[in-house]
Formats: structure tokens, C-alpha cells, sequence
């Protein structure tokens, strides 16, 4: 019973993390690491650094 | 892409590599009995329900049967309905790799877990639209939403986002207007363009006005919609300069906080000072929004833009549950009619027009939003990891918007029918003060009983408001309503304002949302659009252009600001002269989406399923040029707008100085010049919505001809990676999920989308 709770506590957390962009990072270093294995891997600092760079020039749409 | 027939027929595996498991499972197994039984069971339930809501129609009935009936309406859609669809038209193969996998790169192409795509992609087309469309139909009563908002989804909005989806994925995540311009033409395309273009301002203008409603006069609201801009400057710089990625902490603090500046407002809004400072007249508010509307546009995206879109996503996801949880504790009767008189006879308070078409253009979203179609094509292909999912994502997550607009119908439908005539109808009505108020809802002969000018205070005193008269634009009469549901499982009658003032703040945070994006989208279009004017004028496409940010930041924000300025003054209430313009936008972009998704079908060949794109795309144009014929035809002057904008013109030429709602010779100008305006844009939009679907007629006939055309389709690359197409895994899928597992946690292969799937979370999640 006790595990179970502490299951789902832990599935919605990695939900909630996976959605607002926690784990992005570690995948994006991941994805560098498979296909580009000779690219330098930023800091996650410079990761997000450059993830805002690139939002501010193509903007997502928000519905009503 | 060499297939394997696996040993059981019913069963197939498709393989793209001989060293790796198979990447898709076809499942031709027949429905077991268990679910057969299942969706009977579903059925015979969700018609109970529906018999008790549109046949029994007893006095009071419980706001449970609704839920019940949508929810098991959905369930049957999406099992039966979609699944057509995707056998029929979208026909997904999983050996095929969708735009997130061929493109990966780790920013916006990547594949993402199907459960996370699903909320990423619901925060995105769910906003305010599906709360207050439903709000405002309720004059209406109870029943001609309801049926419109469940079965239109499923019929209209949902197999519209499903399919736009299905394109956009096959052309590696194009975007609408680029699909537009590929499958219709030049001309098609270029009206798709600017079409899309106006309807944005509409939309970010009239749900710019509604805030401003919410707001007007409520310093509790104003104190806390206010600190959601420090609170998510705090969280940009915390996520820039202290902990980086740390997304999900930095949103529950901001919660927390924005909790905080809820409870605080209360006592903010006590003070003298605070009354003094953060009362703001409807004018003053609409200068502020369009002042961070421009700022937004403006700042760096990390600042302002992301953390506000942090909260509201975590809010949007939060305060739904919490409100479907509310009606089903708290259990609450509807107090509306089935119909109303105002459905038959066109003249209700919150909005004017008939049942037919004005039902179906006020509630948009929830049934039918166009502007879905910008999120479905462009942002979420980009993320799709198989093509299965497709009509979990698309189709799931717009039954879910759904389910949201009837829970906001059924939270407007308990308010007793006094107070809602008296929040919904405008100023001009109902007098502003409370005997007026009473005086003018008991003559509209509701069928509950009549109050007096006390209750109206009492109900304005019990959320801490000063008033609650005339409140239109729908987010208070959701906030009242809310309130009225939640306190009475959390709270009680103690708690009230507070909930009132939390809805309130939700429904600002989440159009503040739509506000600020949608500026900053449109903006871009508008620099594009310069720049392919060529010449000097191509420095426009260079995003780090200054000036030209700030140029076209200000022509942006200028559009919506004059049209929301215009609703503010509207001597004749604002709202129901310009909602029905902002349902019309939102259900014209529609028909462009069914139009490129109607020629894609028919260049393909299907012919003989093209209903399912065209049955909602001809009820939709039907809906949409009655009601902008209407609206620019009408005689009747509570409809059409040149017509009134005749009789105000004759008015003045007579040298009246007072006439109808206008009491003044200056608000006879602005009648005048308003419906000037409303009238032009519903011409402008019709014109280009009509402009795209003749063209998207005669490339259909002409494919029809040609017995299909050629596809705009990217080419086919074979799949490496595997996940289960629905929400839970079936036992075949199950099967295959392990294997993978097993060779990722062996090191041989990678996990789709780059790690951290759902099941191998426990050897990551601590990383």
C-alpha cells in the first residue's frame, strides 16, 4: 500500500517534471552523446541559455 | 520496410531492423468480450443520462448526469468515431518515423512521451475560450449547449484536430498557413495568411476585453492579477541565474506565491490605500493591458513570457481537476431552464441573435476552435513520437477541452437565474445599481422567484465585491459560480471570496497567456510578411532587428489595443456586440483548417470519406455565413451592425442627442464609428474565408477529376523506436515495451526519444 503511494507520488512528479521541461536537459545532452558525439556539451546553464534564445525568435501560440 | 507476419494472423509486428525489436504492432484481435460488455455498459449509462437531460428535464437536476453523459459520449466517440477516422483516413503506420524522430534535435523536434505530449499539447489549445463561450450560452439554457458542446466535438472539433494534426506530422510539422499555401495555391494561401492574421487580433482583443471586465472596479482582482508580474520575473531570473531547468520548482513556488497574492489581495482590497490604488476604471486597465502586451512582446522571452506560460500551465492543469472534483463532491442542481425564451426569440441580454447560428458561434471553443488548428500543425508534430498517437493526442486532447467547456456550462447553469441575468446583462439593462438590477431581471418573468435589490448585494458581499451587477464578459459569472461549488466542499461560506477571487485570477492568468503569446506570434507573422516585400524592407525578417521588433510590437499591439479600447467605450456593452465576432474568427480559421485538410483528403483519393472532414466543414460554413450575413445584413438592430450603424447615423442627422444606449451625442459618434468598424471586419473575414474555400473547391474537384493528385507528403524514413500508441499499453504492446526495456537497460539500443520513458524513469529520475 505504502509503496503504491509512493509510486504514484513519484509517476506524478516525473509527470509534472517531464511536462514543465526538467528532464530536457539530460535529454538534450543524451541526443549530443548519440548522434553529434564529437559536439561539446554545454552546461545545463548554457542549455537553457540558448533554448530561450531560440523561443524568442519563433514564438509558440497559446489558444483562448 | 520488410515486414515480419507474426505466428497469431491477428497480430502482426512490423520490423524496419532485423537487430531490433519491431518498432509497431498492428493488432487485428477482435474486441474482447470484457471490453464489448465495458462499452455497452458505457452506453446504456451515458444514455441514462442523456434521457435525464434532454427528456426528463425534472425541476433541478444534478450537474452529475452531465458529466456522466459527456464523459461517456467521449469514451464511445473515441473508441468507435476515431478509430474510423484513423482507419479510414489517417491509416498510421508505427514502422514509420514521425518529424520528431527523423529531426531530432534535442530543442523542438524530439520525441516525447505520449502521456506528457498530452498535456503539453491540452495546456496549449485549452484556455479561457472553453470557460467563457459556455458561460455566456447558458442564457440560452441548459440543453442547446450541452448537445452542441458534446456531440460538435465530437464530430467537428476534435476530428478537425486530429486530422490537422495527421497533415502536419506527414510534412515534417509544417504550419497551417504553409500547408495552406502548399495544397491551395498562391491565392488560397496568401488569404489563409492574412486570415489567420485578423482572426488573431479578434481573438486576442476580445479576450483582452473580457479580463477587463473581470477586473474593472475590483482591487482584489487587480492586486493579484498585478503580482503574477513580479512573481514571474522572480521565477525567470531564479531559473536564469540560480537554478537552471529546475522548472517544476521554480512553477510550485510561483503557485505558492500566486496563492499568496490571492489571500493577501483580500486584505490589500480592505486597506484605503489599497481600495485607492488598485480600483481602475475599465479605461485605465485597457491601457495597461495593451502597455504589457507591447512589454511582453518586447522582453526577452525567458523574463516574462516563459514564466508566466510556467504558472498558467501548471494553473490550467490544476484548477480543471479541482473543478471536475467540485462537481462531483459538492453535487450541485442546475437552476436553468432546458431552453429559454431568449433562445427562441433572439433577444437575450448576454449576447443578441437567435439560437441558430449564434449558439454555435459563442461557444467555439469546446466544440469547435479554430485556432486549434495553429497548435496542431507547427508546435505538437514536432514532439509526436509514433504515428499512432496521433488520435490519442489530437482527438483525446480535444474531447478533454470539452469535458472543460461543459463543466463551465454546468457552473454557470447552478447560478440561480436572477443573479446570472443580473451579472450578464450590460449596464445598459440593468441600471448599474441594485434596485435597477432587481427591477430589471424580475420583469424578464425567469421562472424562479423574483428577488429584490437586497439579494444582489448580499451575493456582491458574500465574494467581497462591491458589486456584482452587470459583470459581463463571463469569467465573473464562472468566478461566482465556482465559488458557489467549491466552498461548498472546501471552505464554506468563509472561503467564498476567496475562490471567487482565485477563478477570477486563473481566467486572467490563462488569457494574459493567450495575450501575450498570440502578440508576440502575431508579431512575427507581421515581420515575416514584411520581409518578403524585398527590398529594404527585408531587413523585417531578421528577428534581431530592434526597430523592427519594436515597429511591428507596436502596429501589433496597436490592431487589438483599438479594437479593445473601442469594446471598453462601447456605449452599447462591449461584450455581446463583439463576442460574436470572436466565436465567427475562431470558427472561420476552422474552415480554413477543414478546407486544407479536405484537399489533402481528396488529393489523396479517399472520395469516399471525405464526409468526415466535409460534414463539419459544410456545417461549419453554414453556422458562420448565416451568422456574418446576419451580421452584416440584419435588419434588426440588436444583430446587425450596419443597420444599427444606419439608425445611429440617422439619429445624429436628425440632431438627436440621445438615442437608444447612447446618451450622449458623443456616444452616438462612437456607436456610429464601432459598428463601422465591427461591420467592415465581419465583411474582411467572410471575404477571406470565402477567397480560401472556393479555392480549396476547385482543387478538390479538380482532384476528384484526376482521380487524386500528387501528395505534398515528406518522404518515408523507417522507425527505429517503439511506445504504445494509446494510454494503456495493450497486452501485445505491453509484450513489446519490455523487450525494448531490456535492450535499453542492457545499453544496445537507446530509448525512444532519448531516455526517461515513463519505465526506465527509476534508474534516471534522481539524475
Amino acid at each position: 500500500m505504502m509503496n503504491r503511494v509512493v509510486g504514484a507520488v513519484r509517476t506524478a512528479w516525473w509527470w509534472t517534471g517531464s511536462l514543465m521541461g526538467d528532464h530536457d536537459y539530460s535529454r538534450y545532452v543524451e541526443h549530443l552523446r548519440r548522434n553529434h558525439p564529437d559536439a561539446e556539451v554545454p552546461t545545463e546553464r548554457e542549455y537553457w541559455k540558448a533554448r530561450y534564445a531560440d523561443a524568442d525568435t519563433n514564438p509558440g501560440a497559446r489558444c483562448c | 520496410m520488410a515486414l515480419r507476419a507474426a505466428p497469431e494472423s491477428e497480430i502482426e509486428y512490423l520490423k524496419t531492423d532485423p537487430d531490433l525489436p519491431a518498432v509497431g504492432v498492428v493488432d487485428r484481435t477482435p474486441i474482447s468480450p470484457a471490453a464489448r460488455i465495458t462499452f455497452a455498459v458505457l452506453g446504456l449509462l451515458g444514455g441514462i443520462a442523456w434521457v435525464m437531460i434532454a427528456f426528463v428535464r425534472g425541476e433541478n437536476i444534478n450537474a452529475v448526469w452531465f458529466v456522466v453523459a459527456a464523459v461517456c459520449t467521449y469514451l464511445i466517440g473515441y473508441r468507435y468515431y476515431a478509430r474510423l477516422i484513423g482507419r479510414k483516413l489517417v491509416q498510421p503506420r508505427d514502422d514509420r518515423a514521425t518529424p520528431a524522430e527523423i529531426l531530432e534535435n534535442g530543442k523542438d523536434y524530439m520525441p516525447t512521451d505520449r502521456r506528457v505530449l498530452f498535456g503539453h499539447h491540452f495546456a496549449a489549445i485549452a484556455g479561457a475560450g472553453p470557460l467563457v463561450g459556455p458561460v455566456l450560452a447558458a442564457q440560452m439554457g441548459y440543453l442547446p449547449g450541452t448537445l452542441w458542446i458534446i456531440i460538435g466535438v465530437v464530430f467537428a472539433g476534435a476530428v478537425q484536430d486530429f486530422l490537422v494534426l495527421w497533415i502536419s506530422t506527414k510534412r515534417r510539422g509544417r504550419s497551417l498557413g504553409q500547408m495552406a499555401r502548399d495544397e491551395l495555391g498562391l491565392v488560397g494561401g496568401v488569404a489563409a495568411m492574412i486570415g489567420v492574421f485578423v482572426i488573431m487580433i479578434i481573438l486576442i482583443a476580445v479576450l483582452a476585453l473580457v479580463v477587463v471586465n473581470a477586473l474593472a472596479e475590483s482591487p482584489w482582482g487587480v492586486f493579484s492579477i498585478a503580482m503574477t508580474i513580479p512573481i514571474a520575473l522572480f521565477m525567470g531570473v531564479y531559473l536564469r541565474y540560480l537554478r537552471p531547468g529546475k522548472v517544476a520548482e521554480v512553477s510550485l513556488i510561483g503557485v505558492v506565491l500566486l496563492l499568496l497574492a490571492i489571500v493577501s489581495g483580500g486584505w490589500v482590497a480592505d486597506t484605503g490605500w489599497g481600495a485607492d490604488w488598485f480600483t481602475l476604471s475599465k479605461v485605465t486597465i485597457a491601457w495597461l493591458m495593451i502597455a504589457y502586451g507591447f512589454a511582453a512582446s518586447v522582453l526577452p522571452v525567458w523574463l516574462l513570457l516563459a514564466p508566466r506560460d510556467y504558472l498558467s500551465t501548471f494553473m490550467k492543469i490544476g484548477t480543471i481537476l479541482l473543478l471536475a472534483i467540485g462537481i462531483l463532491v459538492a453535487r450541485p442542481t442546475i437552476q436553468m431552464p432546458d431552453v429559454t425564451t431568449f433562445a427562441i426569440q433572439g433577444n437575450g441580454p448576454a449576447f443578441a441573435g437567435s439560437l441558430f447560428p449564434f449558439l454555435f458561434i459563442t461557444i467555439a471553443c469546446g466544440a469547435l476552435s479554430g485556432f486549434h488548428a495553429l497548435i496542431a500543425s507547427g508546435t505538437t508534430p514536432k514532439l509526436l513520437e509514433k504515428e499512432k498517437q496521433t488520435r490519442l493526442i489530437g482527438y483525446g486532447g480535444m474531447l478533454t477541452e470539452s469535458f472543460v467547456a461543459i463543466m463551465a456550462l454546468v457552473t454557470a447553469c447552478i447560478i440561480d437565474q436572477h443573479l446570472y441575468f443580473a451579472l450578464n446583462a450590460p449596464a445598459t439593462l440593468t441600471g448599474g445599481t441594485p434596485e435597477t438590477a432587481a427591477a430589471y431581471v424580475n420583469s424578464l418573468g425567469l421562472s424562479s422567484p423574483n428577488i429584490t435589490a437586497d439579494t444582489l448585494s448580499q451575493a456582491a458581499a458574500g465574494v467581497d465585491e462591491e458589486s456584482i451587477i452587470s459583470r459581463t464578459g463571463g469569467a465573473p459569472t464562472l468566478a461566482f459560480g465556482m465559488s458557489q461549488v467549491l466552498s461548498q466542499f472546501l471552505g464554506g461560506a468563509a472561503l467564498k471570496a476567496f475562490w471567487y477571487h482565485f477563478a477570477i485570477m486563473f481566467e486572467a492568468l490563462f488569457i494574459l497567456t493567450t495575450v501575450d503569446a498570440g502578440t508576440r506570434v502575431a508579431r512575427f507573422m507581421l515581420s515575416d510578411s514584411l520581409g518578403n516585400f524585398g527590398g529594404p524592407a527585408r531587413k523585417f525578417k531578421d528577428p534581431s532587428w530592434r526597430v523592427g521588433a519594436w515597429v511591428c510590437s507596436l502596429a501589433v499591439v496597436g490592431l487589438w489595443g483599438a479594437i479593445l479600447l473601442m469594446g471598453v467605450t462601447d456605449p452599447l456593452g462591449g461584450i455581446n456586440t463583439l463576442f460574436p465576432l470572436f466565436g465567427i474568427a475562431n470558427q472561420l480559421l476552422a474552415a480554413i483548417a477543414l478546407t486544407v485538410v479536405l484537399a489533402v483528403v481528396m488529393k489523396k483519393g479517399l472520395f469516399k470519406w471525405a464526409w468526415i472532414p466535409g460534414v463539419p466543414l459544410v456545417w461549419d460554413l453554414i453556422v458562420t455565413m448565416t451568422a456574418s450575413w446576419q451580421k452584416i445584413f440584419s435588419g434588426n438592430t440588436s444583430v446587425g451592425y450596419w443597420s444599427q450603424h444606419a439608425a445611429f447615423k440617422e439619429a445624429k442627422e436628425a440632431g438627436k442627442t440621445s438615442f437608444g444606449s447612447a446618451k450622449t451625442p458623443e456616444a452616438i459618434d462612437a456607436v456610429i464609428r464601432n459598428t463601422f468598424i465591427q461591420g467592415t471586419l465581419s465583411i474582411v473575414f467572410a471575404g477571406l474565408v470565402l477567397v480560401v474555400v472556393v479555392a480549396g473547391a476547385l482543387v478538390c474537384i479538380k482532384a476528384f477529376r484526376a482521380g487524386g493528385l500528387p501528395t505534398t507528403e515528406a518522404p518515408e524514413e523507417p522507425s527505429k523506436i517503439f511506445a504504445p500508441a494509446g494510454f494503456v499499453p495493450t497486452a501485445a504492446e505491453k509484450a513489446l515495451e519490455k523487450e525494448w526495456n531490456e535492450l535499453i537497460a542492457s545499453g544496445a539500443v537507446r530509448a525512444p526519444g532519448a531516455a526517461h520513458t515513463h519505465t526506465d524513469r527509476a534508474h534516471h529520475h534522481d539524475e
